[in-house]
């Protein structure tokens, strides 16, 4: 069977979702009224509060929550073969993305445009305050890990990229010198930094000399460097070098780097989308890996659900829609278009990469290989989706060695912009808890990120046997999924309140809730209880079984509260008077 | 932005608007925060704080006080901590 079925399948669904089930929700769920006036109008202050084209808007809120961890879920859940993978991602993103991250955006709108975090501190109370912030300090930990590991990765596997990576640092500020100065469009210096980048990425490709190749250096993959092997030793110094760049990078202010970057990462994705899907079209090619994989020896059910959090649904989205998008809503009828498509946005991100690694294997034998167990998936899955993006690429007369160092060249910037982003927020936090609890040196910035440089590399560097440093990377995966799905059961909580309290069907998204508390505690207790704690086949993991735990009373707690705050009614009242 | 004259160029005002949105609100959320600080500077005598420029800031009043009903706002005081500037 051609790929071009996936997608074609997947953006059939995604169209049908929008053009009616969104419909329906829109008119007769959250009943979106034109004339009611935004916060965006009401607070207008040029700055946060803006009144913003839908289509402009729509635009900045998918390029804000799509980044590379849509990327490395799907990637990962093909070893359960394609069809589970495509199915959740494509009926994931109707019905329970789209519903969610509309809704957080209309919640948000409908309360002078508060973020998801208070809304939960005054719905549930201060203890939701807490708990929200450490689901958020969790989760922050696990992106700062996975990502710090995905790169450390990628560098190895495509030493061609180290360079425009590099590079993409003095253009970053270069770019955003321009943004100031000038009032003209911002296209051509975006476009110049991004000719640079990719220029430099197709020469460092062919020019041996121009790879920062660690494992080369030290003698090739056998070689031993001070009682390490070389590719331990390169995830180790390249880990270092990306936790003391991303410690100074999260102390600069945010728009000499970080914002930026984004900007230039935006048009990456337009490119990198555009590359991947003009080249399905035109290379239309067979789809090697199996629609089930019957040799996997993990269940997909129910650790597809969280191995697959962005892409299908993901809990981030509900914190960039009421953080920032709902101050920009013109109207509110618009937030069909900006929260709907902006979860299809990622979705067809997810997709692209589900034919890009379903087709990219010559034999079923060779993916069955690659993908022989759970934690060979988790250790390979981002490589696959390399070589096959680059196969897809060949399809648009780019040379596929050329294409895979532009596709990694992508995921690590969008990586590194995350890693900078998440350090930089986990640092808030810690100095937030510092102050709550009136620790009052951890509230400093230097000492703070610190802190949460220090924890992200004891996470990340957790050897996990005899597979050395680096394994704590993909080995935390599945608990980041399960953070990311917490967060949107909360999300999907308070709007599933608004709309009962409200007296209207609550159903679209209470359905999906429970969906996702009850998969995620399932997959929690499964890892936690047999899998980690030693009482199972396998051998205890202390770390992850902490973790694990940790979310999984979380998980629990957040059930209880649903409870509670669905039977009481004097806390669905202070609710109602926000509404 | 300009007004775009042709639909080529009107989507192309679109696509930079959209790449440059949060890049512009960092900006102008950095430069208001300076104003904001200026402003204090300005008006710190009034609030106990001695104030060693005040012959000089005090020219600047009737330029500040257009803005300073959105300051004081942002500041955290719902009404104006002035008695004798009275715009709330």
């Amino acid at each position: 069977m051609s790929g071009i079925w996936l997608a074609v399948f997947g953006l059939g669904v995604f169209f049908l979702g929008f053009r009616f089930y969104s419909k329906y929700i829109a008119e007769r769920v959250y009943r979106l009224d034109p004339n009611f006036v935004t916060p965006a109008h009401q607070f207008n202050d040029g700055v946060d509060f803006v009144p913003t084209q839908k289509w402009v808007l729509w635009g900045h809120h998918f390029t804000s929550v799509a980044g590379a961890a849509p990327i490395v879920g799907p990637a990962i859940a093909l070893y359960w073969g394609w069809l589970p993978a495509l199915l959740w991602v494509v009926f994931g993103t109707a019905f329970a993305a789209g519903v969610h991250d509309f809704g957080a955006l209309v919640l948000s709108a409908r309360n002078k445009g508060q973020s998801i975090g208070t809304l939960c501190n005054k719905l549930i109370g201060k203890h939701a305050k807490i708990l929200f912030l450490f689901i958020i300090l969790i989760l922050l930990l696990m992106v700062n890990a996975v990502f710090a590991w995905v790169i450390a990765n990628l560098f190895i596997k495509q030493p061609g990229s180290v360079l425009s990576i590099f590079i993409q640092i003095p253009l970053a500020i270069w770019v955003g010198y321009a943004v100031l100065k000038k009032k003209g469009r911002m296209l051509v210096p975006a476009l110049i930094a991004l000719a640079v980048m990719y220029g430099a990425a197709v020469v460092a490709t062919r020019v041996e000399f121009l790879q920062i190749d660690l494992v080369r250096y030290m003698g090739g993959e056998g070689a031993t460097v001070m009682g390490m092997d070389a590719v331990s030793m390169a995830f180790l110094i390249w880990i270092a070098v990306l936790l003391v760049y991303v410690y100074f990078a999260s102390t600069l202010p945010v728009w000499v780097l970080l914002q930026p970057r984004d900007y230039i990462n935006a048009q990456q994705l337009v490119v990198g989308l555009l590359m991947l899907y003009g080249g399905l079209l035109v290379l239309n090619p067979e789809i090697t890996a199996p629609a089930y994989n019957s040799e996997a020896t993990t269940s997909w059910f129910p650790l597809l659900f969280i191995t697959i959090a962005c892409g299908a649904i993901s809990g981030f989205h509900g914190l960039v829609a009421s953080g920032t998008s709902s101050k920009q809503l013109n109207k509110e009828t618009d937030a069909r278009v900006v929260g709907y498509l902006g979860a299809v946005g990622e979705g067809s991100l997810a997709l692209i990469v589900i034919a890009a690694v379903a087709t990219f294997f010559a034999t079923q034998g060779e993916f069955l290989s690659t993908y022989s167990s759970f934690t060979e998936a988790g250790k390979n899955g981002v490589g696959a989706f390399v070589g096959g993006a680059g196969q897809l690429a060949t399809g648009l007369g780019i040379p596929a060695d050329i294409a895979r160092t532009i596709v990694a060249v992508i995921i690590i910037s969008f990586a590194a912009t995350t890693l900078d982003t998440a350090l930089r927020l986990l640092r808030y936090i810690i100095a937030e808890l510092g102050t709550e609890y009136k620790v009052q040196w951890i509230t400093g910035r230097h000492v703070a990120s610190g802190i949460a440089v220090a924890l992200v590399a004891a996470l990340v560097l957790l050897p996990d046997g005899g597979r050395g440093l680096g394994s704590g990377g993909y080995l935390l995966w599945p608990l980041f999924g399960t953070a990311n799905q917490l967060l949107a059961g909360i999300t999907l909580m308070l709007v599933s309140l608004w709309l009962w309290r409200q007296a209207r069907n609550p159903l679209p998204t209470i359905i999906p809730m429970i969906f996702l508390l009850f998969m995620t505690i399932w997959a929690m207790t499964k890892q936690v209880v047999f899998d980690w704690s030693g009482l199972g086949p396998n051998d205890a993991k202390w770390l992850l079984f902490v973790l694990g735990a940790v979310i999984l009373g979380f998980a629990l707690w957040i059930l209880l509260e649903a409870i509670t705050v669905f039977r009481n009614p004097k806390k669905m009242a202070a609710y109602e008077s926000e509404a | 932005m300009t007004e775009s004259r042709n639909p080529v160029a009107h989507w192309l005002d679109l696509y930079d608007q959209t790449m440059r949105l949060g890049h512009e609100a960092e900006i102008k959320r950095e430069l208001r925060s300076q104003d904001d600080l200026f402003m204090f500077l300005c008006f710190s005598e009034m609030m106990g704080i001695p104030n060693p420029v005040a012959y000089y800031t005090l020219e600047l009043y009737p330029i500040l006080l257009t803005e300073f009903h959105e300051w004081h706002q942002r500041m955290g005081m719902d009404k104006s901590p002035l008695d004798h500037v009275r715009c709330c």
